[in-house]
């Protein structure tokens, strides 16, 4: 069928519009990581978006974020918390997916409203800080481990499949004498990769970017992960920019430099994940606007 | 078939399924010590609550606080502002994601459907602390867009400080991290379209244009108003993560909003927890109430609700 003229221009505006949008998403990431590679007395004087670094590439920034021992350990314990904390909420997840899938499960409907009015309706910040407190968890890794390690979201999506499991198969494996766990491990886990992917994405997402419970439970700095660093870097000096003005010039430069470097290397591993899991987490999405 | 009692059910079930009661019981002491208990916890919005009384101890001092939130100069700009940036934000950020979701969908190319869609997620796996870095970053003096709004003003002031841009840059920096995000759920919808309709409606006479008034758009309606009933729902708690990163004393007047509050209140400036666990209070409670409100309508409406 030949398209008529219309048809065809509006095909090339709307590759231009997506196109203008793309760029619009895109640019201030671009923006960040070619400042962090720029020569930094020319960044201070420059102004609006940068599209290539700026001068001689080079690595100082980089270099001066890996020499220094707090953002180390704190992209460190960024990855401890991240990996304990996934681990944790996904066999808990499990666990209670599996539960609600089983038909036969007679306290599925009660389960199901304790999880989810909690979605609906809950204590707040301050009646959940003072329970952290007089557990005497201030400080401690659970305080940033425990909270958020289970996500009734990510329960429900995960619930969904493993209901969409033919019934057959699982119950072909208890009528050969699996119990439970083995049922989940051996046969419910296998058959349902792509939506386990998507779920352990959505939890370390979510770990990654996660600052504000730490930022109130937590105040000894070494326990301090990325993203609190990140605060202090990026919002807190620049909020009192002022009062740091009589700070040496050569200091200042680096300080922005670093800020950069530092961005970036707390943004590289989400973006190198998410591109892989996309069509996993598309599916994943879906099947958590599918309600029963 | 004689009906059991709940007794020999519970018994039967029990036999069955041990391994699921076990592997339960970790799950429910995390949603029953960390959800539930807190809950408990709100008595403290009646007390005067002393962490060295404790729940028990501590005076029992009825709506007090509640009291004297509704009678500060704080509760009615606190509840301008949340409702003002919510609305804005829905008034915005619905239109346009649809619309991209939309557009999206009248491309041809596949690759290049696939490309836009990947770099447009991407905003969306950025931390906040990141994105109000680069929110900071551009709206400083002669930061980005700065500039450009100085190109209408004539000054290139900074902007967050502004009390009049704060609402826009909140609602602005929100479109850019949530709309690539957004566009998957209509996408997924728009893909569920009985293509049986666009051949009937072509066969009607109806071009691209009527195609999507008649066929498109009504078929996203179910979507569209439970994403807007779960949206609703939540009107109240504005990204108060956001707010706290972004905010400065100079802008209260526009940024203040009142899960902000209850962290100023609570926890950073003072430590009035009883006051704040009331303000929170008041705030979950409206939320609820919209919830179920906005779902009974829905189901009303157009048979689709939440539950």
């Amino acid at each position: 069928m030949k398209e008529s003229l219309g048809r065809k221009i509006f095909n090339v505006s709307n590759i231009v519009i997506l196109l203008f949008v793309g760029f619009i998403c895109v640019a201030p990431i671009w923006h960040v990581i070619c400042a962090s590679l720029s020569d930094p007395s020319k960044l201070l004087t420059f102004r609006g978006l940068l599209l290539k670094p700026l001068g001689k590439i080079n690595f100082e920034g980089y270099r001066m974020a890996l020499k220094n021992g707090s953002i180390v350990r704190g992209y460190l314990n960024t990855i401890l918390f991240v990996t304990s904390a996934t681990l944790i909420g996904m066999a808990g997840s499990l666990i209670t997916a599996y539960a609600l899938s089983r038909k036969d499960f007679m306290w599925k409907g009660l389960v199901t409203f304790i999880l989810a009015f909690t979605m609906l309706f809950n204590g707040g910040l301050i009646p959940t800080y003072l329970l952290v407190r007089n557990l005497k968890l201030l400080d401690t890794v659970w305080a940033i481990i425990i909270p958020n390690c289970l996500s009734v979201y990510n329960i429900m999506i995960l619930k969904t499949s493993f209901s969409s499991l033919p019934d057959g198969l699982i119950d072909a494996a208890r009528i050969d004498g699996a119990g439970h766990f083995k049922t989940l491990t051996r046969i419910v886990v296998p058959c349902s990769k792509g939506i386990l992917a998507v779920i352990t994405l959505f939890y370390i997402v979510t770990h990654w970017n996660s600052w504000f419970h730490i930022a109130i439970y937590i105040t000894d700095r070494k326990l301090y992960p990325l993203q609190l660093l990140l605060r202090e870097i990026v919002i807190l000096n620049s909020k009192s920019a002022l009062e740091l003005a009589g700070e040496t010039g050569e200091l200042s430069l680096a300080r922005e430099l670093v800020k950069y470097a530092v961005i970036v290397v707390s943004i590289v591993p989400m973006m190198v994940i998410y591109p892989f899991l996309q069509k996993f987490f598309v599916s994943g999405v879906m099947l958590g606007s599918i309600k029963e | 078939m004689v009906k059991k009692t709940f007794r020999q059910r519970l018994v039967r079930d029990f036999k069955m399924n041990k391994a699921i009661y076990l592997m339960l019981i970790p799950v429910l002491v995390y949603f029953i010590g960390y959800h539930y208990v807190p809950m408990l916890g709100l008595i403290t919005a009646f007390q005067d609550y002393k962490i060295k009384l404790g729940y028990f101890k501590s005076p029992f001092v009825g709506l007090k606080h509640f009291q004297r939130f509704f009678g500060s100069m704080y509760f009615w700009r606190l509840l301008k502002n949340t409702f003002s940036i919510s609305i804005q934000d829905i008034l915005w950020s619905f239109p346009l994601t649809i619309t991209l979701a939309l557009l999206l969908n009248e491309l041809k190319n596949k690759h290049f459907k696939k490309f836009i869609q990947t770099i447009t997620y991407l905003p969306y796996f950025i931390s906040m602390i990141v994105v109000c870095g680069l929110v900071m970053d551009f709206t400083k003096a002669g930061g980005l867009i700065s500039t450009i709004v100085g190109l209408f003003t004539g000054t290139s002031e900074s902007l967050l400080t502004n009390p009049k841009y704060f609402q826009a840059i909140f609602v602005g920096s929100g479109i850019w991290q949530h709309l690539g995000y957004g566009t998957i759920i209509y996408i997924s919808a728009l893909a569920a379209i009985n293509p049986d309709l666009y051949e009937a409606a072509r066969i009607d006479g109806a071009g691209r244009w009527k195609q999507m008034w008649h066929v498109t758009l009504p078929s996203l309606i179910p979507t569209i108003v439970v994403m807007l009933v779960l949206r609703i729902g939540s009107i109240m708690s504005v990204s108060y993560q956001k707010i706290i990163l972004l905010y400065s004393p100079s802008v209260y007047e526009t940024a203040d909003v009142i899960s902000a509050y209850v962290y100023r209140v609570g926890l950073q400036e003072r430590s009035e927890y009883s006051f704040s666990t009331a303000v929170g209070l008041f705030q979950s409670v409206v939320n609820l109430v919209l919830i179920i409100a906005a779902n009974k309508l829905s189901k009303k409406l157009t048979d689709s609700s939440l539950w």
